[in-house]
Formats: C-alpha cells, sequence, structure tokens
C-alpha cells in the first residue's frame, strides 16, 4: 500500500501574523515538503493543477520535473490533472517525458477541476465536463498506446498519422487514477478501464464517499476487470497532529476557521464528526485511518493533505515528520496485517512492465 | 394507494400565520385526496428547525443528516404545500434557502410534482408575491404548480365576510392539488448512484 501527501498548492495568509507566503516562497517550501516526504520514507508525493489565484500550481509537470531530479525513490503523482481543459496530446507528451525523467517514477490523477471560470479561459464549456474528460481521455489512452493515431472528436481538431513523442517509457504508460468527489460517471470510467479509482475523502461524509467507491467497486467487476475488492482504490485525507489532543485542536482552529473552504460553516467539531478530517495526536490519526478500511474495504494508496490554509511551513514539516516516523508505520503494519493476500500492491511502472500491461 | 404530502412552512415566529395558512391548506388537502380514494399522510417540515443546517450545507456542499432527512420527505412526496412569509416583496430567504439546497442534492426532486403554493403578509397589497416571486420558483423547479394559489392578508384570519373568502379558496386550492397528486404514479427518486453505462458516455461526446 502507499502513503503520500498531496497539496492543491493554495496561497493563504496565517491567520496569526496576517502574512501570506510569495508565489515564490510557497513553491520553494511545497517543494521542500516534496524532499521531506521522501527523507521520512512516504511513498507518493502528489500535486494539483489550478489555474488562478491564490495557488500555485499552474505547471505541474514543470515542478514535478524539479523533484525528480532532487529525489530518488519516492513517485511523483498529481491531484488532479485537468482532462476537460488541458489537451489530451499535450499531457501525452508532457507525462511521458516526465516517466522516462523519473525512470518510471510517475503517475496521474484524472480530474475535471473546480473553478468554473477554467472552461471559458481554456475555450472550453463547463456543460460539456463530463463529455470533454471522456474523450479526451479516451484520445490520451491512443496516445500512449498506439504509436500512429488517427482520430476525430467533437472537442480537438482531428489528427491524421500523429505519433505522440516520446513513447512511454518502457511502452508501458502511466497508471492512471481517475478522482471526483461527486460524479458517477467518472467512477464508471475508471471502472470502464480499469483505472483506479481516487475519492478525495475531505469535506463529504463517509456515506456519500462510500457510495462512490461502492459504484466504482461493483463496475470494475462488471467490466471484467476482476473482484470488486481487487479494483484500485485511493484515498485522501486531511490531518493535523501534535503530540497532544488539544494541542493539535487549538493550533488548528483558526487556520480552520478562516480556510475559505471549511470556514464559516460547520465548525471543527461537527466537520470532524461528519467528515474525515482529523486532527489530534499520531494515534487518533492511526485509529481514524484505520477505521477507511472498515469503511472502504483493502485500498492501494492513501494521500494526506497536511499543508495549505496558510498553515506554517515548520508546521507542515513537522506534520510530515509524524506521518513517516509514528504514523505510516503503524499503518503499513496494521493494514498488512489484515489485508487479504488477494488484494493486490498499488500498481508501479515496475509491476505494469512486468505484467505486460499496454 | 398510501399518498404523502410534504408541507413545508417558512414562517419564523411560534406560532406562526404560516404554519396556520399550511395547517389549513394540508387539512384541507387530506381531505380532498381521501375523498379520492387514496390513504394519505402529511410530514411538515419547518424550514427555521434547519436554519443553521441550511447555512452550513451551502457553505459546506453536503446536508447534515436531520436536514437531509427533511430534504428526502420532500422529494420522496407525492405533493408539496409550500407556504412562506412576504419578506421584501417576495419568499423569505431561509425559505429560498430550503429549495436551493433541495435541488443542489437532486436536481429533480420537483419534476412533475404537483404543487400548492402559499403566502402570508402584513398587507393584502403583497398578494401577488405569489404569482411574480413564488410561481417562478416553483415552475423553476418543474413543479406542477396548481392554479389557485392561497394568500392570507391579516384581515383574513379575522373580520366579517373575510374567514369564508379565504377557506374558499383554500378548498379550492386543495381539491386541485388533490386531483393532480390521484392522477399520478408514486414519485420515483432517482438514485444518484444508479450507473450510467460507459458506452453511453462516450456515445454521448
Amino acid at each position: 500500500m502507499h502513503f503520500g501527501i498531496f497539496t492543491v498548492g493554495d496561497i493563504a495568509p496565517d491567520p496569526a501574523t496576517g502574512r501570506a507566503p510569495t508565489e515564490h516562497e510557497r513553491m520553494k517550501r511545497m517543494i521542500e515538503t516534496a524532499l521531506k516526504a521522501e527523507e521520512v520514507g512516504l511513498d507518493v508525493f502528489a500535486m494539483g493543477e489550478h489555474h488562478n489565484p491564490p495557488f500555485v500550481t499552474s505547471s505541474p509537470t514543470t515542478l514535478l520535473g524539479y523533484i525528480v531530479a532532487r529525489t530518488s525513490r519516492i513517485l511523483l503523482s498529481t491531484s488532479t490533472t485537468l482532462i476537460t481543459t488541458n489537451d489530451p496530446v499535450k499531457i501525452a507528451e508532457d507525462f511521458a517525458t516526465l516517466q522516462h525523467l523519473a525512470d518510471g517514477r510517475v503517475d496521474l490523477m484524472m480530474g475535471r477541476g473546480n473553478t468554473g471560470p477554467v472552461y471559458p479561459w481554456f475555450g472550453k464549456d463547463i456543460r460539456d465536463g463530463i463529455s470533454l474528460a471522456v474523450e479526451n481521455y479516451a484520445l490520451l489512452r491512443r496516445l500512449w498506446r498506439e504509436d500512429v493515431v488517427d482520430w476525430q472528436g467533437r472537442f480537438r481538431t482531428p489528427l491524421q498519422s500523429f505519433t505522440a513523442t516520446p513513447r512511454p517509457l518502457d511502452g508501458v504508460p502511466p497508471f492512471v487514477w481517475h478522482g471526483s468527489i461527486r460524479s458517477p460517471e467518472i467512477a464508471e470510467q475508471a471502472a470502464y478501464y480499469g483505472d483506479g479509482f481516487f475519492h478525495n475523502n475531505i469535506f463529504w461524509p463517509k456515506e456519500h464517499t462510500r457510495r462512490m467507491i461502492d459504484l466504482y467497486r461493483t463496475r470494475f467487476e462488471f467490466y471484467g476487470h476482476g473482484p470488486a475488492d481487487q479494483a484500485i482504490v485511493g484515498l485522501g485525507g486531511q490531518v493535523y497532529m501534535r503530540r497532544k489532543s488539544q494541542d493539535a485542536i487549538a493550533e488548528f482552529r483558526p487556520f480552520f476557521d478562516n480556510s475559505p473552504v471549511y470556514g464559516h460553516g460547520p465548525s471543527l467539531e461537527e466537520t470532524m464528526e461528519q467528515t474525515p478530517l482529523s486532527v489530534g495526536s499520531p494515534q487518533e490519526i492511526i485509529d481514524r485511518t484505520l477505521q477507511f478500511r472498515e469503511d472502504f474495504g483493502d485500498y492501494q494508496r492513501q494521500l494526506f493533505n497536511v499543508d495549505g490554509m496558510g498553515l506554517p511551513h515548520e508546521a507542515v514539516l513537522e506534520q510530515i515528520e509524524f506521518l513517516g516516523g509514528e504514523v505510516v508505520p503503524v499503518l503499513r503494519k496494521e493494514f498488512a496485517a489484515s489485508r487479504p493476500a488477494h488484494i493486490p500492491d498499488p500498481p508501479t511502472h515496475e509491476s505494469l512492465k512486468a505484467a505486460g500491461a499496454r | 394507494m398510501k399518498r404523502t404530502i410534504a408541507v413545508v412552512s417558512g414562517g419564523l415566529g411560534s406560532p406562526s400565520s404560516s404554519r396556520l395558512l399550511a395547517d389549513r391548506l394540508a387539512a384541507a388537502a387530506e381531505r380532498e385526496v381521501r375523498e379520492l380514494g387514496d390513504e394519505v399522510e402529511v410530514r411538515v417540515a419547518e424550514v427555521r428547525d434547519h436554519a443553521h443546517d441550511l447555512v452550513d450545507s451551502m457553505v459546506s456542499g453536503y446536508p447534515a443528516t436531520e436536514l437531509k432527512g427533511a430534504l428526502e420527505t420532500v422529494a420522496g412526496a407525492d405533493g408539496l404545500i409550500a407556504v412562506t412569509p412576504t419578506f421584501t416583496a417576495s419568499y423569505s430567504g431561509l425559505f429560498k434557502a430550503f429549495f436551493d439546497v433541495l435541488d443542489m442534492v437532486d436536481d429533480n426532486a420537483l419534476a412533475d410534482k404537483p404543487v400548492l403554493i402559499g403566502a402570508t403578509g402584513g398587507t393584502a397589497r403583497h398578494s401577488l408575491v405569489l404569482e411574480n416571486a413564488v410561481r417562478p420558483l416553483f415552475a423553476y423547479l418543474r413543479g406542477v404548480v396548481v392554479p389557485t394559489s392561497v394568500f392570507a392578508a391579516p384581515e383574513d384570519w379575522g373580520g366579517t365576510a373575510a374567514p369564508d373568502l379565504l377557506a374558499h379558496r383554500i378548498d379550492r386550492a386543495a381539491a386541485q392539488l388533490a386531483v393532480e397528486i390521484h392522477r399520478r404514479d408514486a414519485p420515483v427518486v432517482r438514485d444518484p448512484f444508479e450507473p450510467t453505462p460507459f458506452a453511453d458516455l462516450l456515445g454521448a461526446g
């Protein structure tokens, strides 16, 4: 099972000081969190993609390419790559390039984005969101799997005798996850192709998340990729830790209360009760995360959000140290102890290459 | 056949004149539905009871458990009676919030559902609020709003000739709602997690 961190790359003021990092500082610090994640033994670092302030992640493969050069072991991914507004040809080229540079330490997660105006800014219509995700991804798959592609669709100029270069490393395309919080069509898409399905598992009650994952698992089996419990599931989660639970709550509260996504709605306590948000001691975070397996079945990837909302950089690095030093070692052991033998490991470049995947 | 009528009252006071009107409408509708040969159960939601949850849902994106129950009651009902006080020439914001969140959760919730609309106000001069604000709201949500809407002004609750007029309008509106309920099959609440075959998604592109 893979454990890692994922970030949206937002810039926000620290409520205590009112000061926000510059774009330059935020980017450099984000890189440091990735390096720290590798240092403490985490498996995955993933970042989002946004094309508007207050985010700094408009160019994920540039950032990930830099991290590739400064790391040797950690797998790099996205959370998510916009399959709706990016040209699938450019995604095919960018991520195949990254895959070569990283010697295969790359996968990616497809998403539709959550900012309405991004569609018109990139010449698209948000009402076509699902159709764009379906058509663009169908083309992306062909570009990675067929050396020469003739193609015609609704959203992009046609292709005749087109070869996307570089070809995927060892002829094995990067593994793809499809991320969606609330669109059953995306769970269906992931199931159809036998790709991974990722639920960010933040903001929403577990009953909802369970329906999405159950739908994916059921349809994965329906499309003949194997039993439902062998479908490839990833989950997110947001954590904040201190040695003592009450310190974690007290420190996290001002960030929660001022957050553009959490603030001014249900209280921190209500949100912790109704959603998987976990604020407390390392042991509490362990217990809460182990519960995910009870709720959603055995799964392959767990990503934690530990930064953003103006959290100070030192506190973010400490979260990663808690994860690597205390939380993830226990989770690895506990998850492994309860996992039946037929549950697949998370796919990697090496495993896909060995399996002769196309 | 067993029918359910959901009542949504936007009154803020207790007792509220909106609730008073809603109860009168519900009692009349219950009687009319029974006369057509159906069993009927009335289930009432006061938006005031869900005030915090409504705002939280707007901010968080998901409805709290109790509110979710009220929304499901409305979505699953055979008919809806919706009554709002008149605030600044329109429905109250909290009343609107209830239907905003309902639409967020299930944008098909009121499609083809018989709806009886009512309103209260501090003066009879507000009475067109039903035609100018409330009816378009439910038309947008694709409800089937019965032709008679019922506005109750202060003088409708007392005076000499007025009570008869209010009672007459209530009975006429309730009879129209009952006919619309009676001639429909029970509503089918769509499961949002019902799979769409991927071939259909590909074909839609």
